[in-house]
């Protein structure tokens, strides 16, 4: 090439607007006529716990002694009106995901992983199978708006009820489980023809809105005799309205998930652009509780990316009571394991970016219903990872609390952080750091 | 046999009473009086008992019903015995929307109307409505039968799996993939035997259309977009 050449032609540039992911996607949609449908949640750069730093202690505040001073972990949910709250020894819970999206050992080493470690898991749409139940201490059953494999027996059998409104990977969209994972086992229990695309409602059948939720929940109640705790999962998109109508409407617990939370399957465009960062979902949602005098009487269960020990003390410390983990519990199980990056291959992705959990081809054995790939996971095993991975979480979040000097992990508070952008300043309603600036606050 | 007004004693009471009930007791016919429209009575019952409630009930009378028999002598409302695993429940007047949302199995007999979305979602439940039902009765019905001997109204059996829907009267319109079937010798006896359950005289099966899935959207495909 001339020297005049270069000058007359310049040099390659890609569109910012059109990247490689957005040319790949409108080629894939014009070559298959359906939109992307994946498991997982938000893969796109959203303002998170990462932007948010403790400041430990100092002269004006004391720290706890490490290994030797008491921080405490437990929390009781469910005490406003159930007669038996469920009392968790570490503030990490298991999230909400079904047989039928998760093998049958998948779920089995949740629930080996969470007892061990004194905390709970979570069914899913489908209902709840005695494998689940045999191995979940304390287990929490969701009512959904398909109502698959829903039925009072089960109901009584639980430790507590989630009634399920949204999810932050889809508020507004119901379930979605692709044909190849509706086996004989999961299409009886959802009392399905087997083999078919199964869309879920995204709305109850028989209620809609906070006065109807009420009496839904007071069913609930009668029906378990007001024995165990009823929580209302909501996905993050107007928290304040919806924990306030929540608390309203008889919850014991809320759950609240950011659009970080993942999926089992639904379409790319919804995880990616409908719902609330999992960050600043918690102010409001804490705001809602302390104006109707309930923040700690109400519990509030944060989920959706949460990663670490550090973002469990973030989301205490913005006020929430515990969180819930999805993804990462599946990771921890063995989901995306770079030990099987051949198999990840021919599956045309790689180990730490496989999404296609609805295709229940995971060779980890933990997002399908193929039984040669589900025997490939060792519930035994996996769950005693899984435990250890609990373990390392309370660990760090304990580190972090006594290092701000507090005896119970719930007693870190928003004064403990500041934010390294303004963006989560804003978001997090915490100072952006070196500054005592919070923006917005003087609106 | 026990009777229980609740206007005067609390909901709780009875409810709880009826879930304590054992297989030695004689208590298997219990009246409910005075219940003005309250909500969740006779709620999780399992134990076959009879029950009889006289007068109007609110949302989820009977709701996850097993074994008992409950007969409402009034209009009942929203979601009447909703999730319903089996058992028998009768309402004498009308019944709001979601009437058997969900359920499982059991009979549904409502005597006159019932609202919106009758049968939404139901998974084995048989349900006979003596009058008509609104729209959108058996959206998203997996399995049972729906019987309407009046009519029904706009999006009958939208996106239905495989619930049976058997209409006497008109059907304002078929939701998406919901076809009009042939009603074969097999299909009159079944439903000669769910009118004869419900109590209906006079009705012959043959004066019945049938309607269940075309089952063209149980896969998705992007040429039938615009069923959605």
């Amino acid at each position: 090439m001339s020297a005049q050449d270069r000058w007359i032609h310049t040099p390659p540039r890609k569109s910012a607007t059109f990247d490689d992911a957005a040319i790949a996607e409108i080629r894939r949609a014009a070559a298959t006529g359906i939109y992307d449908i994946r498991g997982a949640g938000a893969k796109r750069k959203l303002p998170h716990f990462d932007d948010l730093l403790f400041l430990g202690a100092s002269i004006s505040r004391y720290p706890l002694e490490g290994y030797r001073e008491k921080c405490a972990t437990d929390v009781v949910i469910g005490a406003r009106f159930a007669k038996k709250p469920i009392h968790l020894k570490i503030p990490i819970t298991i999230a909400g995901m079904s047989f039928g999206a998760l093998s049958g050992p998948a779920k089995e080493a949740l629930g080996r992983g969470a007892s061990s470690v004194g905390t709970s898991t979570t069914t899913g749409d489908g209902g709840m199978t005695p494998e689940e139940r045999g191995h979940s201490d304390l287990l929490v059953y969701q009512v959904l708006p398909s109502r698959y494999g829903m039925n009072p027996d089960d109901l009584r059998k639980a430790d507590a009820i989630e009634v399920v409104v949204g999810q932050g990977a889809k508020p507004g969209g119901g379930g979605m489980l692709l044909g190849q994972k509706i086996t004989e086992r999961v299409a009886g229990m959802r009392r399905l023809p087997v083999g078919i695309d199964q869309r879920s409602a995204c709305r109850h059948p028989d209620w809609t809105g906070p006065d109807d939720l009420e009496i839904k929940i007071q069913e609930l109640r009668e029906i378990t005799d007001w024995q165990i705790p009823i929580y209302v999962k909501v996905g993050a998109s107007r928290p304040y309205y919806d924990i306030a109508l929540a608390v309203k409407s008889g919850a014991d617990a809320i759950v609240l998930d950011g659009m970080q939370g993942g999926t089992a399957a639904t379409q790319d465009v919804f995880i990616e652009n409908v719902g609330l960062p999992t960050m600043c979902a918690i102010p409001p949602a804490v705001k809602a509780l302390q104006d109707l005098g309930m923040h700690r009487k109400v519990q509030l269960i944060v989920s959706g990316g949460i990663r670490n020990g550090a973002d469990v003390a973030k989301c205490l410390a913005l006020g929430a009571d515990a969180v819930a983990i999805g993804t990462a519990a599946l990771i921890a199980l063995g989901d995306n394991d770079p030990a099987l990056e051949a198999e990840y291959q021919k599956l045309g992705t790689t180990a730490g970016a496989y999404d296609d959990w609805h295709e229940g081809r995971d060779p980890a054995g933990i997002t399908t219903q193929d039984p040669v790939l589900a025997a490939r996971l060792d519930p035994v095993i996996a769950g005693r990872k899984l435990a250890n991975y609990l373990s390392v979480m309370t660990l760090e979040a304990q580190t972090i609390a006594r290092a701000c000097g507090k005896s119970h992990v719930h007693n870190l508070e928003p004064e403990d952080l500041v934010a390294l952008t303004m963006e989560s300043a804003a978001m997090a309603r915490v100072p952006l750091a070196g500054t005592n600036w919070i923006p917005g606050s003087n609106i | 046999m026990p009777t229980v007004d609740i206007a005067s004693s609390p909901l709780r009471e009875l409810n709880s009473a009826l879930h304590k009930l054992t297989p030695n007791t004689n208590e298997t016919h219990w009246t409910v009086s005075n219940p003005r429209g309250q909500h969740n009575i006779a709620v999780g019952l399992d134990f076959p008992v009879e029950i009889e409630i006289d007068g109007h009930v609110g949302y989820y009378c009977a709701g996850m019903n097993k074994q008992a028999r409950v007969t409402v002598r009034g209009n009942a409302g929203q979601g009447v015995a909703e999730n319903m695993m089996s058992g028998r429940v009768h309402v004498t007047g009308d019944a709001s929307q979601a009437a058997g949302a969900s359920g499982n199995g059991g009979l549904l007999v409502i005597d006159g109307n019932a609202s919106a979305r009758c049968g939404i979602s139901m998974k084995g439940i048989d349900i006979v409505v003596k009058g008509s039902v609104g729209h959108l009765s058996a959206f998203m019905a997996q399995a049972g039968k729906l019987v309407v001997l009046g009519d029904a109204g706009e999006a009958l059996g939208d996106s239905i799996y495989e619930a049976q829907l058997f209409v006497r009267g008109t059907v304002t319109s078929l939701g998406a993939d919901c076809i009009e079937k042939p009603l074969k010798d097999e299909h009159k006896v079944e439903l000669k035997k769910l009118l004869d359950d419900a109590g209906v005289e006079g009705v012959s099966p043959d004066e019945f259309k049938r309607y269940g899935s075309a089952r063209k959207l149980y896969h998705f495909h992007i040429d039938n977009v615009g069923s959605y």
